[in-house]
Formats: structure tokens, C-alpha cells, sequence
């Protein structure tokens, strides 16, 4: 009798952890440069020279693409975004043996194909207004964008249910919730990213740094002074090196954030401007980029010794930006840490040598981006003016006119508009 | 009773195995009646589905045979739901609203159900918990969002209110962080594939059930037309396809549902339209359908009331050529309604069944009869509103696109939190494009 493979695996999920066979170890990419510059030394030095360059390196193209501008950003975000969703789309394949169903590889692609073309006519496409009213193609693209995109999707949902095959339809409906899901964690998340660097590029800059600071402040700690296990999940990790990695990241943040408020580049949204067809970042600063002096509290002054201090307001929103990386972002470093658990696998994937895969660098920076996105809204900006210019633009003219009485009557009242014949 | 499905499934798998030809045929995920007919011809019988039917139905049917009975059980389940459906409608706006929310929460605990019985997970007491906890945060977030849209006013006069509704996303993340959170923290050794299956479980179906049902009373918010005529005509297209499917069913429409014929479909697609055109004809005379919803502050109750939309006046439309020497008219009055009507028909004639085929599948992955057994006859709620879901989507889609722009009294809101410089330069643009549209005259104090 034919093996349904579905039979098979449904077995197999109902089977505890501990009977799912192993993945084979992930095979050794380090390069070959540094294997014979390292190759004096015993194994575990090797790694921690290995782990410790491939660190040095990637923080320093960090610095390179952030010289080289918001837009290269943005494309690396998108690479980024892609090879995450490429990796865990591979391990949903060794996980459930999927290889050998050909449609699916071209349906996940299109999925996230459409999902980013869903999010970037409706974000990106607002910061190049200026652009796009020029042309009548895009102008018909934007205006029925949801509409376009809604029927993308459909496609390849109907696509799915013709392709669903008899004796592989867990499987298939299994790697369908998969790539749902993925697509929810990672192209959400990186659209939040550029949304936030569109903000500024200091609100995509500090709290990632916070991210990685306490990563490695972390880790230091936990190596000097750690005793106590923190949890279960990653047996590795210890109170000490939570908490001193806390306190350090505040401070690195702080400071940080001190530095980088005093250029303009840094401190603008990013605008593009037509005419030079180019991205630029100059403003007046905020308010929140601007000195302020504050008393120190009497407690403090105590101890600091000062009785004002200068700083910037960011700075207070730079320590809130600090704790929720020390607090909360190691939980999506757990919930990674589970993750491999479950499915038995070292590494998301061997991209870099001695650090795993692009999804291990960047599991706790997901929920920091969602939180950055959420702490923007809700207490430093209001809604975006030209988006809010753009749409009053597109009412019925009667509606227009009950807008602009409303809103006339309002600045009057406030005392912004002096009520005037002239208007 | 929520242990009666599982034991049903330990029984069907191996039987199944058995008669793998033969139960693919059966098992379409049409009918609960089916179950029994199966029992008639299979060996083994499983244990039988118990018997949702009300003891009246029963003693009044005893004489007929076995397959009469389930049609008069259909039957008479079909005509309760739809009298309901005219019944809640009678009733207002705000009722309509809680059903949507309960039938929202039925499903959702429908597919749950299934993860637990697929993944023999009742052990992990957190997860319960987990699951409906998610649900309530993604609920707290959706109306909250449409509270604020909806009920502007109200919100700005009671304190609460306003703070809860100036920080609301701040507070939905941290409500679904928490959660988040402590499934990391529930996390158990030897346990954690089931783990992260039925949390991507959960993820998925709210996905699917949750984000659907907001979308459904945004609809109904515009105007109860647009909810009535979409779920009407996908009831019309399960009703009519079944019917021509029954009458002049031969080729076989697709593997996944055996029953579904050509001829049913292409007869339903056809009769959906029709169906659209004369539904939509005789509701767009009605100002209670055809209003969108408001809240009116005075009375604290929703109204619908206004001036009817371009949309809903009759028009004088020319016909073509074509069809004028076979209708015999040179003009037609109809309502512009109608002809979106028809693209709302069209959609739940041609698409909405690739749900119903979704559903199918699942049902056969996870080897199930029914989502549950809610319904004498019809099986869960679940197996009714399946064909819904594509359709909710579709008609918000398409009404944000094609029929009513942004609305105006949320982007005054948002105005109003603009700085003051920002206001003043929205202020003068969109004078200044008024007068240009000569709208506004230029010295007019309007």
C-alpha cells in the first residue's frame, strides 16, 4: 500500500520532541584566508578570533552603508529581509522533507513578492509624492494600489488551492502556514525598519546599536561575573550578564544618542527631492534635537556633583529605546533559542562563519523595530502632513468645502488664523 | 463533547486507511448527512457523529427513510438561518455587530479545537489560555481602531476614553508583548515543536478569522447594503450551484470536492448575478440600507440617516444594440448600485468557492468530517462561513478603491493633532487648490 506522506508526518508531529531525527551538522564555510591565518592556534581561540573579526567586520559595513546614505540602507534592509525569509523558508523544507513539491518554492517567492509590493506603494510611495504626481502610469498604480495588490495575492491563493495534491495536502497546507507566518515576522518587520529610518536616520541607528550593545555587553558580563542561569531556553545566558548588559546599554545609548543628535544628517527625515532626484536629509531640527538645560534632581546632584545639566530631549527617549532592547528584546533572542530547539537545528543557516545566519544576527532586532515604529506614533510624531494633504486632495469638492470650514472655524478659534476678510 | 470529535478521528484514521478510494470519494466535507450514508456502505462502521438533531425534528421525521430525512433536516436548517438573518437585520446595526463578534469567537474556537485534536496538545494547560488571551488582545486593537474611527465624538468627551484611544497602539503591543512573552516563558523541554505549531496555529487563524470579521463590520458601517447584498449572494451561489449541480451536474469540477459539477457552477454564476440585480434593485430604494451607520451623539444610538449617494438615484442608462432587440427597451432605469452589484456577484460566483476549496482541503489534510457539529446538517459555523471570508476582504477592497475616497472626519481628527505650523500649511494648500478649482471664490469669506 502507497505511503501517504501525509500519514507519515502526522505521526511525526504527534511523537515527542526527542524522536524527530537530528539535521545533519551545518558544514564549515569559515573562508580559507583565515583557516591559514589561524591555523596556529587551538580550536577554541580559532573561534573566538573567527567570531570576533566576522563581529569587527559587519559593524564596520554597518558604518559603510551608513555613509553611503539612506537609500543603500534601504536596500540592504531588503536584502536582509529576503535572505531571512530565505532561511527559514529552507528550514520549513528540511523540516518537513518538502523538496519534492515544485510548486511550492514558486509560490512562497510570489507571496513575498506580493506582500512587498503591497507595503511599499503604501509607505514608500508617500515619500515620493512629488515623484510619482509627475507621471500618469504610477499615478493610476497608486490611486488602485490596494485593489492591484489584493488580486496578486488572490492569484496565488487560488494558485495554492489548484495545486494542492492528493496524499500531500498537510504538508502543503503546513508550508502554506508557514510561509504566512514568515512573511508576517520578517517583511512586516523590515517595513518598520524603513519606516523608522524615514523618521530619521538616529531612530534607525540607536536603537539598533542598543540591540547590539547589549548583545555583546551581555555576553562580557555573563563571562566575568556569571554564576546565576537566567533561563532554561538558553542555558548559556546568566542573570549577571542580563542585568550589567542593562545598565550598559542605557549608558552606551545615552551617550550615543548625544553624539549622533548634533548632525543634521542624522537628526532629519528623510526627504527626497525631485529636482535633484536624490535623497536629502536637512531640516530644522526638532525640538527634540535641540539643548535643553534640566535640574538635576536633588538626589542625583548629590552624587553628580552638577546642578543642571545639558541635553537633549532624544536622550530620555534614547533610555526608554535602551531598556526595551535590555528587557525585551532578548525574548526574541528565546523565542529563536526555541525555535532551533524544536526543530533541532544548530543555525538558521551557515552565511556567516562562526555567527550562523542572517536570522541569528538580527532574531532580537524584530521585535525592537515593532516597538520603535509603535513608540514613534504614539508619542513623538503625529500623523504624516503630506499624507494627510494628499488625501484631503482626493475628496469630493462639497467635501472638500465642509473640511476647509471646519478646519478654518478650528484655527480661528485656536488663534493661528487671524479671522479676516482676506483670509 | 469536545472529546467526541477526537475519538471520531482515532476511529476514522485507521478506517480510512482501509477504504482510502472510497472514503476520498465520501469524505468532500459537503454534508454530515454523508457520514451516514457511508456507514450504510463501508465495513467497519466508525462511530457514528452523535446526533445534533432536536428531538421535535427527529419524532416529526421518524417516518421517512434515512436520506429523506437528512434533506428535510437540511432543509429546515437552511430556512432557520436565513429567517435569523432577516430577524438580526430587523434589528439594527449594533446587533448585527455582536453576531459578527460571536461568530468570530465560535470560529476562531472551531479551528483551535481542531489544532488541540490534531496535536493531542490538551496537556499544555498555558496554551488555552495563550490562544484566547491573543485573541482578545487582536480584538482590543481592531475595535479600538474602529471605535476611534467610528465614534470620534463620543471618545473625545470622556476622559478615558481619550488617553486610551490617543495611546492605543502603545498599549495593544504591550497587551500582545506580555502574551508574547510569556509563551517564551512556557516554553517546555520535550515539548517544543507542539509548541510553536499550535502558536503559529493561533497566529494563522487569527490571521484569517479575526482581521475578516473587522473588515465585515467596516462594510456594515457603510452602509448595511454592502453587507447584506455579498453575504446574500454567496448563500445564493452555495444554494443555486447545489441546485443546478443536482438537476444538470455531469463534469466534475475540481479533485478536492467530488460533488462540485461545471454545470453548477456556470448555472450559479449566472443565477448569482441575476439574483444581485434584483436584491440590489429593491434595497436601494430603502434610506436604512443604503445610509452608512453613524452615532449620533444626542440620542447615544446608531441612526441612519442622510441624502442618499449619487449611487443610490435611479439613472437613466442607454442599452446597448445588443441586447436592445432582445429586451425590447431603448432605456433602462436602474440604480448605479446595480452594476456594482454585479462585480460583486461575479467575484462570489468565480472566487468565493476557492474557499469553500480551501476548506475542503484542510478538512482532508487534517482528516475531519466537519469543523464541528454546531449545526444539524450543516456541520460548524465554520463549514457555513467559509466562502465568506474571501468575500469580506473583496468588498472592503473594492469599496476603499472604486466607491468612497478617505474619510473626511478622520482626517479632520488627524488634523487636529497636527502642530500648528503644519495645520496652517494644509490650511493654505488646500485653500489655495480650492480656489483654483474655483470652488472657493478668491475674496469670499466662506
Amino acid at each position: 500500500q502507497e505511503l501517504d506522506l501525509d500519514e507519515r508526518f502526522g505521526e511525526l508531529d504527534l511523537r515527542n520532541d526527542s524522536d524527530v531525527p537530528d539535521v545533519p551538522p551545518s558544514t564549515d564555510s569559515t573562508p580559507e584566508i583565515l583557516k591559514r591565518a589561524l591555523s596556529g592556534l587551538s580550536a577554541r581561540w580559532k573561534n573566538w578570533w573567527i567570531r570576533g573579526i566576522l563581529t569587527l567586520a559587519m559593524i564596520l559595513m554597518f558604518f559603510l552603508i551608513i555613509y553611503l546614505g539612506s537609500f543603500m540602507l534601504m536596500l540592504l534592509v531588503l536584502s536582509i529581509q529576503v535572505k531571512c525569509f530565505h532561511e527559514i523558508i529552507t528550514i520549513g523544507y528540511r523540516v518537513y522533507h518538502s523538496y519534492d513539491l515544485p510548486w511550492f518554492r514558486s509560490l512562497s517567492w510570489y507571496f513575498l513578492l506580493c506582500v512587498n509590493y503591497f507595503f511599499y506603494g503604501e509607505t514608500v510611495a508617500d515619500y515620493f509624492a512629488t515623484f510619482v504626481q509627475r507621471r500618469e502610469q504610477l499615478q493610476f498604480l497608486i490611486r488602485y494600489h490596494r485593489f492591484i495588490s489584493f488580486a496578486l495575492y488572490l492569484a496565488g491563493f487560488c494558485m495554492f488551492v489548484l495545486s494542492l495534491v492528493k496524499k500531500h495536502y498537510r504538508l502543503q497546507f503546513y508550508m502554506f502556514a508557514w510561509t504566512h507566518v514568515t512573511l508576517l515576522i520578517t517583511v512586516t518587520q523590515s517595513h518598520l525598519v524603513i519606516q523608522n529610518l524615514f523618521e530619521g536616520m538616529i531612530w534607525f541607528l540607536v536603537p539598533i546599536s542598543s540591540v547590539i550593545c547589549n548583545d555583546i555587553t551581555a555576553y562580557i558580563f555573563g563571562f566575568f561575573f556569571g554564576r546565576t542561569p537566567l533561563i532554561k531556553l538558553s542555558p548559556k545566558k546568566t542573570w549577571e550578564g542580563f542585568i550589567g548588559g542593562f545598565f550598559s546599554t542605557v549608558v552606551f545609548g545615552f551617550i550615543f544618542s548625544y553624539f549622533l543628535a548634533q548632525h543634521q544628517y542624522f537628526v532629519c527625515p528623510v526627504e527626497y527631492n525631485s529636482e535633484t532626484n536624490r535623497f536629502v536629509t536637512e531640516c530644522e531640527p526638532s525640538e527634540l534635537f535641540q539643548m535643553k538645560t534640566y535640574s538635576v534632581p536633588p538626589l542625583l546632584q548629590a552624587v553628580l556633583g552638577w546642578e543642571s545639566v545639558n541635553m537633549y530631549p532624544f536622550q530620555m527617549h534614547s533610555i526608554a529605546l535602551a531598556t526595551f532592547a535590555s528587557l525585551i528584546g532578548p525574548f526574541g533572542g528565546f523565542f529563536a533559542s526555541g525555535f532551533k530547539r524544536a526543530f533541532k537545528i544548530k543555525d538558521f543557516a551557515d552565511t556567516i562563519p562562526g555567527h550562523g545566519g542572517i536570522m541569528d544576527r538580527f532574531d532580537c532586532q524584530y521585535l525592537m523595530a515593532t516597538f520603535v515604529h509603535v513608540y514613534i506614533t504614539s508619542f513623538i510624531r503625529g500623523p504624516n502632513p503630506s499624507k494627510l494633504l494628499k488625501q484631503l486632495l482626493i475628496l469630493q469638492p462639497e467635501q472638500q468645502l465642509d473640511v476647509y470650514k471646519t478646519l478654518k472655524s478650528h484655527l480661528v478659534e485656536k488663534g493661528i488664523l487671524q479671522p479676516s476678510l482676506r483670509g | 463533547c469536545l472529546r467526541g470529535p477526537s475519538r471520531f478521528l482515532a476511529v476514522l484514521a485507521p478506517l480510512s486507511r482501509l477504504q482510502e478510494s472510497e472514503s476520498e470519494n465520501k469524505l468532500d466535507g459537503e454534508t454530515a448527512s454523508d457520514s451516514e450514508s457511508k456507514s450504510e456502505f463501508g465495513g467497519s462502521a466508525p462511530a457514528p457523529t452523535s446526533d445534533d438533531t432536536p428531538e421535535v425534528l427527529n419524532r416529526a421525521l421518524s417516518n421517512l427513510s434515512s436520506r429523506w430525512k437528512n434533506w428535510w433536516v437540511r432543509g429546515i436548517l437552511t430556512l432557520a438561518m436565513i429567517t435569523f438573518f432577516f430577524i438580526i437585520i430587523y434589528l439594527g446595526p449594533m446587533v448585527l455587530m455582536m453576531i459578527v463578534m460571536c461568530v468570530q469567537i465560535k470560529c476562531f474556537h472551531e479551528i483551535i479545537t481542531i489544532g488541540y485534536n490534531v496535536y493531542h496538545s490538551y496537556d499544555l494547560p498555558w496554551f488555552r489560555t495563550l490562544s484566547w488571551y491573543f485573541l482578545l488582545c487582536v480584538n482590543y486593537f481592531f475595535y479600538g481602531e474602529t471605535v476611534t474611527d467610528y465614534f470620534f465624538t463620543l471618545v473625545q468627551r470622556e476622559e478615558p476614553l481619550r488617553i486610551l484611544s490617543k495611546y492605543h497602539r502603545f498599549i495593544s503591543f504591550a497587551l500582545y508583548l506580555t502574551g508574547f512573552c510569556m509563551f517564551v516563558l512556557s516554553l517546555v523541554k520535550k515539548h517544543y515543536r507542539l509548541q510553536f505549531y499550535m502558536f503559529g496555529w493561533t497566529h494563522v487563524t487569527l490571521l484569517i478569522v479575526v482581521t475578516q470579521s473587522h473588515l465585515i463590520i467596516h462594510n456594515l458601517f457603510e452602509g448595511m447594503i454592502w453587507f447584506i447584498v455579498p453575504i446574500s449572494c454567496v448563500i445564493c451561489n452555495d444554494i443555486m450551484a447545489y441546485m443546478f449541480g443536482f438537476f444538470f451536474g455531469r463534469t466534475p469540477l475540481i479533485k478536492l470536492s467530488p460533488k462540485k459539477t461545471w454545470e453548477g457552477f456556470i448555472g450559479g454564476f449566472f443565477a448569482t448575478v441575476l439574483f444581485g440585480l434584483l436584491l440590489s434593485y429593491v434595497m436601494s430604494g430603502y434610506r436604512c440600507f443604503t445610509c452608512p451607520v453613524e452615532f449620533n451623539n444626542d440620542t447615544n444610538s446608531f441612526t441612519v440617516d442622510c441624502e442618499p449617494s449619487e449611487l443610490f438615484q435611479l439613472q437613466e442608462y442607454n442599452i446597448p444594440a445588443v441586447l436592445q432587440s432582445v429586451l425590447g427597451w431603448k432605456t433602462v432605469r436602474m440604480y448605479p448600485f446595480q452594476i456594482h452589484s454585479i462585480a460583486l456577484s461575479t467575484f462570489a460566483s468565480l472566487i468565493g468557492p476557492f474557499g469553500g476549496f480551501f476548506a475542503s482541503g484542510f478538512k482532508r489534510a487534517f482528516k475531519i468530517k466537519d469543523f464541528a457539529n454546531t449545526i444539524p446538517g450543516h456541520g460548524g459555523i465554520m463549514d457555513r462561513f467559509d466562502c465568506q471570508y474571501l468575500m469580506a476582504t473583496f468588498v472592503n477592497v473594492y469599496i476603499a478603491s472604486f466607491i468612497r475616497g478617505p474619510n473626511p472626519s478622520k482626517l479632520i481628527q488627524q488634523f487636529l493633532t497636527l502642530r500648528p505650523d503644519q495645520q496652517l500649511h494644509i490650511f493654505n494648500t488646500l485653500k489655495a487648490h480650492l480656489v483654483d478649482k474655483g470652488v472657493l471664490g478668491g475674496l469670499e469669506d466662506a
